[in-house]
């Protein structure tokens, strides 16, 4: 009935991509209106699909399109939305256009913002990631899901290798390489599927929960599958490619990175691997909650030793996505939807958490915390207050949204589903929640370091170093060593002195639009996690029905 | 016995030999003025146009495959028959024709070559790689090959007094003459054993359905293996595979720019034809024979094709060790010894024509400008001239096979199925590594295009063929992309004949 929805949510970003290229003059004076404008029309498409979705019957596919696209590889434009699929989908189109929003309120001359450096191609490449990333949420057929998880690669290599940091090139090449060869193993998966049921419908697949594989056919797609989406959730030991892409992105590139294309790897686990092939995850998910645990407690300890406040994010999403993991190796409707709800909720906090530290970036050049000096809170008392929120959203406080998916996932693996080994997955639940207590180790020491203290410009000669700043001058410290006693000369050294007014400028209209809706998603999903859950709840029943 | 001839049936060879004909001519009695130069471009590329206007009109009229020159008249076997192979494949090689045409017309404005002649050399290529697809005999299939080859050797050398393209010229004349004599061998091999030259009847006798002369009907001997191989390795020439590739770089840089596009595609195209003719139709029964060794090619030529394109600085020879990678994957789906694979294999082959065909387009724009076209002069292109930067861009990401570069996406999914579906696993998992090995220089080549330019840039000329060769690769790269049904269809148990 309203079939056109989909279609409209990928068309709508993909004409004003095209146009842009067509007629790159036309557009140049409304550039910063356009891209809010397109993008904005996209997120109104998706609320509207929320609005108009079937909240009673979650479970059920709908908006469905489904037309032949090309016959000869029994490739359909199969589209479709239900509970697990429709909060990512406006997840990508809310967070797609505040980092419009971001880049374009009032004249958009900040340094972090859009008319700095080739605006019109930063439109059009925000744009094609746009329709790769809700073209994945929307994806019903298994090479077209391929095709869309695909599209984000050349974008996201753009956005970071032409408008990214020092290192960019590298940390570019090396993201899209990574990531595409787990996408072509994730390719052989996918074909192994269909040379043995002869279809590609992922909703056929997924109600026929695997007959027609035999058990070793599909513990080999599991595996090449789970390895392409691991590469992109990361997990570890496939994630070495996220701090460098994360810190060498524009800000809105880490957003976009942390905020919607994570999630693509992880929705691959719920949408396809785990219904479709439901021996093969029963055989590899002691295996994938291994890896999970391993991350987290790999990225918690990776972030107690990070200078830089965007590689500590990105390390954090690492443990983050290990909670995802575990949740879905768990394969209990609890697990599986804790690693929804913690999916989306990662979404939202760690989007605002990357759309800070680029904020902070700006203001102190370089985002090492030590050079920072720490006082956040009395130099720019707004800026500081969010980031303590949405860090300690992050670490997992009852009441916001980071707590609940969290503590599902661990309860999953309390009680796993009955096929799996109980004792090995309550060690998992262990460490994983040392794992989570480490979390918050690392965020209260990063809190300690950036927005307590005393601003540095203030601070008197002998009392350079104080309590809760040593842990900071105990880490090691490649670069020159720099005189403590001339505080003027870190700033020489660091690059031009920004100007006063830069430097003090608390939140600003643009980031404030930006951070406000972040801000009041996390606070109501934290309150009323019901509102996620009982969207994903139905479905995850179907989707975990052919299993005992 | 009077041969009748069908001449709706030859009409686009015939086509083709007609004018290289009066191309000379023109150029012996025309003065030689630069409007003769154009006009004699024109008139070949009314040639090209018209030899695939025959081939659309047979197209069109469908029904089942066209045949001439059979023995005894107006049964099988016959030497020359037009089915959708030969179609999918005279076709892949006229338009390649047109664009290379185009290229040509901006080479030759440059002055130093003799236009007459080169448009002669190039047509009868052309009749060699439009009569090779419909040969059904091996003698046919020898006499059509070497049609193709002997002329490019003089096109690669008609750049005189340029010692890069008489070395090229020698190295092309050298390989492909020893690869002709091993072909030849192992084609007399097969000769000896199965008493006939058409494949009809070559595959009957090898599948064991008629007994071969003088032996009982399930007694090969063993000397039919090596006929096979023989005639594999001067295919592998041809087609640039290893170990037969290390001539690729050299020649592709000596030569001519439009020489080295037609070296890459319709000469490739032309050798593809051949042997996919060779195994799938006349070898069939022998799949057990050349399948594994298709598989090992394959993975070798991609392999080594990827690695050394990986550290060239040049634009031509890094497209050269590329199009190497290239033919690795066009022989992948072989290895699953079908028909319904070497559709898959000429699947590729035509998306690869399009996209490669766009690549060297555009290396032709920028080589008049600079003249060792090495990959920084493509420093900051899509800014100087945004419609040639984001050609070659498309191209490329094409040819690495990503989003939105869909076409070659798509065309590594044919192969990727193929192979899965044969079992071939190992195969596949090569693939899949090579891909991303691939993508690095893709990618790398991408980038530099939209990099800040270094140093001055020279004033862009305009080329108007050259423009239109760029927009009508791209053109095909864009609807390959959209609908690549289109390539299936063409090609969907189209080897069968």
């Amino acid at each position: 009935m309203m079939g056109w929805l989909p279609v409209a949510l990928l068309a709508v970003p993909l004409t004003g991509a095209i146009l842009l290229l067509l007629a790159p003059h036309a557009l140049r004076h409304v550039i910063r209106t356009y891209g809010v404008v397109v993008s904005g029309v996209t997120f109104a498409l998706s609320v509207l699909l929320a609005a108009t979705f079937d909240h009673g019957a979650a479970a059920r596919m709908q908006f469905e399109v489904d037309r032949p696209w090309i016959p000869g590889l029994g490739l359909r434009f199969h589209l479709g939305v239900d509970g697990i699929s429709l909060p990512l989908v406006v997840l990508t189109a809310l967070l797609t256009f505040l980092c419009f929003v971001y880049l374009c309120w009032r004249g958009g001359r900040s340094p972090d913002q859009l008319m700095g450096d080739k605006p019109r191609e930063l439109v059009f490449t925000l744009l094609v990631l746009e329709v790769g990333m809700v073209g994945t949420f929307l994806a019903l057929d298994l090479l077209l899901f391929f095709v869309f998880f695909e599209i984000v690669l050349i974008p996201m290599y753009f956005l970071i290798g032409t408008w990214g940091g020092k290192g960019r090139r590298a940390a570019s090449i090396k993201f899209i390489l990574y990531t595409l060869l787990g996408s072509v193993v994730m390719l052989l998966g996918l074909l192994i599927i269909w040379a043995q049921t002869g279809t590609l419908d992922i909703e056929a697949l997924s109600a026929s929960h695997g007959a027609g594989m035999s058990r070793s056919v599909q513990i080999l797609a599991f595996v090449a599958i789970g390895v392409g989406l691991a590469v992109k959730t990361p997990m570890w030991p496939v994630h070495t490619w996220l701090p460098d892409a994360h810190t060498e992105a524009p800000t809105v590139g880490s957003v976009l990175l942390a905020g919607v294309l994570l999630k693509m790897g992880t929705y691959g686990f719920a949408r396809i691997a785990i219904p479709v092939l439901p021996e093969g995850a029963i055989a590899v998910a002691p295996w994938l909650g291994a890896f999970a645990v391993v991350g987290i407690v790999y990225g918690a300890l990776a972030c107690l030793a990070q200078r830089d406040l965007k590689r500590l994010i990105a390390y954090s999403s690492i443990g983050h996505m290990g909670f995802v993991l575990l949740g879905f190796a768990t394969l209990t409707p609890v697990g599986v939807n804790g690693a929804l709800f913690a999916n989306v909720a990662h979404g939202l906090i760690t989007g605002l958490l990357f759309f800070l530290a680029g904020a902070i970036k700006v203001r102190y050049p370089g985002s090492d915390m030590p050079s920072m000096g720490g006082g956040l809170l009395a130099t720019m008392p707004r800026l500081g207050s969010v980031l303590t929120f949405a860090s300690i959203a992050s670490l997992g406080l009852p009441g916001l949204a980071g707590f609940w998916g969290e503590m599902l996932a661990l309860y999953g693996a309390f009680q796993p589903a009955d096929v799996l080994p109980r004792g090995l997955f309550l060690t998992y639940m262990v460490i994983g929640g040392l794992g989570a207590v480490l979390t918050a180790a690392y965020f209260v020491l990063m809190l300690s370091r950036v927005t307590h203290g005393r601003p540095r410009a203030e601070q008197p000669r002998d009392e350079s170093a104080p309590a809760d700043d040593r842990l900071v001058r105990a880490a090691p410290d490649e670069r020159p060593v720099v005189p403590l006693r001339s505080p003027h000369s870190v700033r020489a050294l660091l690059g031009p002195p920004p100007s006063r007014a830069e430097l003090t400028a608390d939140i600003q209209g643009h980031e404030l639009v930006a951070w406000t809706p972040l801000v009041v998603l996390i606070l109501l999903f934290g309150l009323w996690p019901g509102l996620l859950l009982s969207l994903t709840t139905p479905p995850v029943l179907t989707l975990l029905g052919a299993l005992p | 016995m009077i041969q009748q001839i069908d001449y709706f049936v030859i009409a686009p060879s015939l086509v083709l030999a007609l004018v290289a004909g009066l191309v000379l001519l023109l150029d012996a009695f025309l003065p030689a003025r630069p409007r003769t130069q154009t006009g004699l471009g024109l008139v070949t590329l009314a040639g090209v146009l018209l030899s695939l206007g025959f081939v659309v009109a047979q197209a069109v009229r469908g029904g089942p495959a066209l045949s001439t020159f059979c023995v005894p008249p107006g049964t099988s076997p016959c030497s020359y028959v037009v089915d959708r192979f030969t179609l999918a494949f005279a076709g892949l090689v006229l338009v390649a024709a047109v664009v290379v045409v185009l290229l040509s017309m901006t080479e030759l404005a440059g002055g130093g070559i003799p236009v007459g002649e080169w448009h002669f050399l190039l047509l009868c290529t052309l009749v060699g790689a439009v009569t090779l697809p419909a040969s059904r005999d091996l003698v046919m299939l020898v006499v059509a090959l070497e049609l193709v080859s002997l002329p490019v050797f003089a096109l690669t050398a008609l750049k005189r007094y340029d010692g890069r393209a008489s070395e090229a010229a020698v190295k092309l004349f050298v390989v492909s003459v020893v690869s002709t004599a091993i072909m030849l061998f192992g084609v007399s091999l097969l000769y000896g054993v199965t008493g006939s030259v058409y494949l009809s009847r070559l595959s009957a006798v090898l599948a064991g359905q008629a007994p071969p002369p003088g032996l009982p009907a399930d007694a090969l001997p063993a000397v039919v293996t090596v006929g096979v191989v023989l005639v594999v390795a001067g295919f592998a020439f041809k087609i640039a595979a290893v170990p037969f590739h290390s001539w690729a770089a050299d020649v592709y840089q000596g030569a001519p720019v439009p020489v080295a596009a037609l070296l890459s595609v319709i000469s490739k195209a032309a050798g593809f034809a051949g042997l996919i003719l060779v195994l799938v139709s006349g070898l069939s029964g022998q799949a057990g024979t050349w399948a594994p060794i298709m598989g090992i090619l394959a993975a070798l030529t991609m392999t080594a094709g990827n690695l050394l394109a990986l550290r060239q600085r040049s634009a031509v020879r890094l497209l050269a060790w590329s199009s190497v990678a290239q033919s690795g994957y066009i022989l992948a789906p072989l290895a699953a010894g079908t028909a319904e694979a070497a559709g898959a294999s000429t699947a590729y082959l035509i998306i690869y024509a399009a996209m490669n065909l766009g690549a060297f387009a555009v290396v032709m724009l920028v080589s008049r400008v600079s003249a060792r076209n090495e990959l920084d002069d493509y420093r900051g292109l899509a800014f100087r001239r945004p419609a040639a930067g984001i050609a070659l861009a498309f191209c490329l990401i094409c040819l690495a096979g990503l989003p939105p570069g869909l076409a070659g996406l798509f065309a590594k999914v044919f192969v990727f199925r193929e192979i899965v579906a044969a079992g071939s696993g190992w195969l596949a998992l090569v693939m899949a590594v090579n891909t991303v090995i691939g993508l690095y220089y893709y990618a790398l080549w991408t980038a530099r295009l939209f990099a800040p330019a270094t140093g001055a840039a020279a004033p862009a000329g305009r080329h108007v063929a050259t423009s239109l060769a760029v927009g009508l690769a791209l053109a095909a790269a864009v609807l390959f992309s959209v609908a690549p049904q289109l390539v299936l269809d063409m090609t969907l148990l189209s080897a069968t004949g």
